[in-house]
């Protein structure tokens, strides 16, 4: 069965929720990524929005305004979620966000911010934005336009977000990390059968 | 048709040109795709598939820039000699991004070093990026259009070896930025990589060879092989679509290469991620022109 989380998200929705699961949302999802994160946690600036509960999406849409002067979302993929790292534990235990969606994994910061208080991070498939454009019912404001197109604070309304594929869980599963031993495992045999045939300075 | 026209004319063939190639992915890499995809058994992976296939026919059918992050754009051009407009090319290709910004439209890409501010229109110092060749004898100019997004920029680096490592310090040093950076890059991923006797050749030519067809091969027969052991290599790994593990890593591994100074080898790489958008375009002497990347395709 299709499970959807819904905006405002509580801890008993998510307890449940396991890394490498495929969910989708419904509700709010903010943009925010590098500069909005350095606001708050290094220079210390409210952000504009209140994130209890709410989903934020690490990403830089292209919108373009319709004949109204109305904000249309035209294109929203994910953005490299490891780029937050530094900021996301504190950034998650000051605004109580639940979940957070990315591209690619998160490191052990957003593990311990993740289990310690109670928080998500999902992947959507990079480089699909015209999909998830499509998932977005509204783009109700916009916040810090100073900081241009990507970085602004984009609040949209979405609907069926996803498929979202659970990266790390409230329990502080990494579902990357865990591929990554695998992958390093791999990596060493690969290496060593290459390196046997191009040994060409002689 | 004089200069003038010509200038009018090819502006409105590079805006819309690379306002399309920002949509739809070359047929190479679309090729590539599928039979990736027919390989993966797991769920996870066929979940992600099935959202990039649906996404380009998305992205076709609302003409629409397939990845929002449609990058710093990057012209490279093999420049006849003999080409008629070579004094205009670098107004030509900036006046073509300002208006395939609008019209595409593409997101704002470029941020000044220092002002630290989004110019809100994709040029800015030094950009677009333009790279130059220039062929001898022609009267024709081939472009390039690349759309270097931050995804996979962000692995891009190199090194330089001694020699003692010998090139099985490139493999090593490959491998290493694919399993962690390459990672969170988009695979499966299109690897290029430069060999060189210092930094900046080898960084150019690392994505030089991002612009090779899939199915090219370096034109020494160790190189070629090197390009598929490494291939071979990744693929084992498994990476798998979004790094979520899989069957495959990569679409190709290219390598360009220079001769190096007997004290050194410089490695670099850069890589593309699996929405490759690059488009290649010839304009001829009377601004006719033919796009190689995307057959069949007129503007």
């Amino acid at each position: 069965m299709k499970k959807v989380l819904t905006t405002p998200i509580k801890n008993e929705d998510i307890e449940n929720v396991t890394a490498g699961d495929v969910v989708y949302l419904d509700g709010y999802l903010i943009t925010c990524r590098d500069v909005a994160h350095r606001r708050l946690i290094e220079l210390g600036r409210e952000l504009p929005v209140d994130l209890n509960g709410l989903a934020i999406f690490h990403a830089g849409p292209i919108v373009a305004k319709d004949e109204n002067g109305k904000w249309q979302m035209i294109s929203i993929g994910p953005t490299t979620s490891m780029r937050m790292e530094k900021f996301e534990k504190e950034f998650i235990a000051e605004t109580g966000v639940k979940l957070i969606i990315g591209k690619g994994g998160m490191g052990p910061n957003t593990e311990e911010g993740c289990k310690t208080y109670k928080a998500l991070h999902a992947v959507f498939p990079g480089g699909c934005a015209v999909l998830a454009a499509t998932e977005v019912e509204e783009i109700e404001r916009v916040e810090w336009d100073d900081l241009g197109m990507p970085e602004a604070l984009w609040v949209s309304r979405v609907k069926n977000f996803g498929p979202l594929i659970i990266s790390i869980d409230t329990k502080g599963n990494n579902l990357f990390e865990k591929n990554k031993v695998t992958f390093n495992e791999k990596k060493k045999a690969a290496v060593q059968t290459i390196c046997e045939r191009v040994k060409f300075i002689k | 048709m004089d200069n003038e026209q010509k200038i009018q004319v090819m502006t409105d063939i590079m805006a819309k040109f690379t306002s399309y190639m920002g949509k739809r992915l070359p047929d190479d890499i679309m090729n590539k795709l599928r039979e990736l995809r027919q390989q993966e058994d797991t769920y996870l992976a066929k979940v992600v598939y099935d959202s990039m296939f649906e996404n380009q026919e998305l992205a076709d059918k609302l003409d629409r820039p397939c990845c929002q992050d449609t990058g710093v754009i990057q012209y490279h051009i093999k420049a006849g000699a003999e080409f008629p407009l070579l004094a205009n090319i670098q107004d030509i290709l900036r006046n073509a991004v300002l208006e395939a910004t609008r019209i595409a439209p593409l997101r704002h890409n470029a941020v000044e070093i220092f002002k630290e501010k989004n110019t809100g229109n994709n040029t800015g110092e030094r950009v677009p990026i333009i790279d130059w060749d220039i062929v001898p004898d022609s009267k024709s100019i081939e472009i390039e259009v690349y759309m270097a997004g931050g995804g996979c920029s962000l692995p891009g680096q190199g090194k330089t070896l001694m020699p003692s490592v010998g090139y099985e310090g490139i493999v090593e040093y490959v491998f290493d930025v694919m399993t962690s950076m390459g990672l969170n890059a988009c695979p499966p991923l299109l690897v290029g990589i430069g060999i060189a006797g210092s930094i900046e050749v080898a960084a150019r030519l690392s994505k030089k060879a991002l612009f090779r067809p899939i199915g090219s091969r370096h034109n020494d027969p160790r190189g070629a092989e090197m390009e598929l052991l490494i291939e071979k290599g990744l693929n084992e790994v498994g990476l798998g679509p979004q790094g979520l593990s899989g069957k495959n890593s990569v679409t190709a591994v290219h390598i360009e290469s220079a001769a190096r100074h007997p004290s050194t080898i410089s490695v670099a790489i850069n890589v593309g991620c699996w929405a490759h958008r690059r488009g290649t375009i010839r304009i001829n002497e009377d601004m006719s022109y033919e796009i190689i990347s995307h057959k069949g395709v007129t503007l």
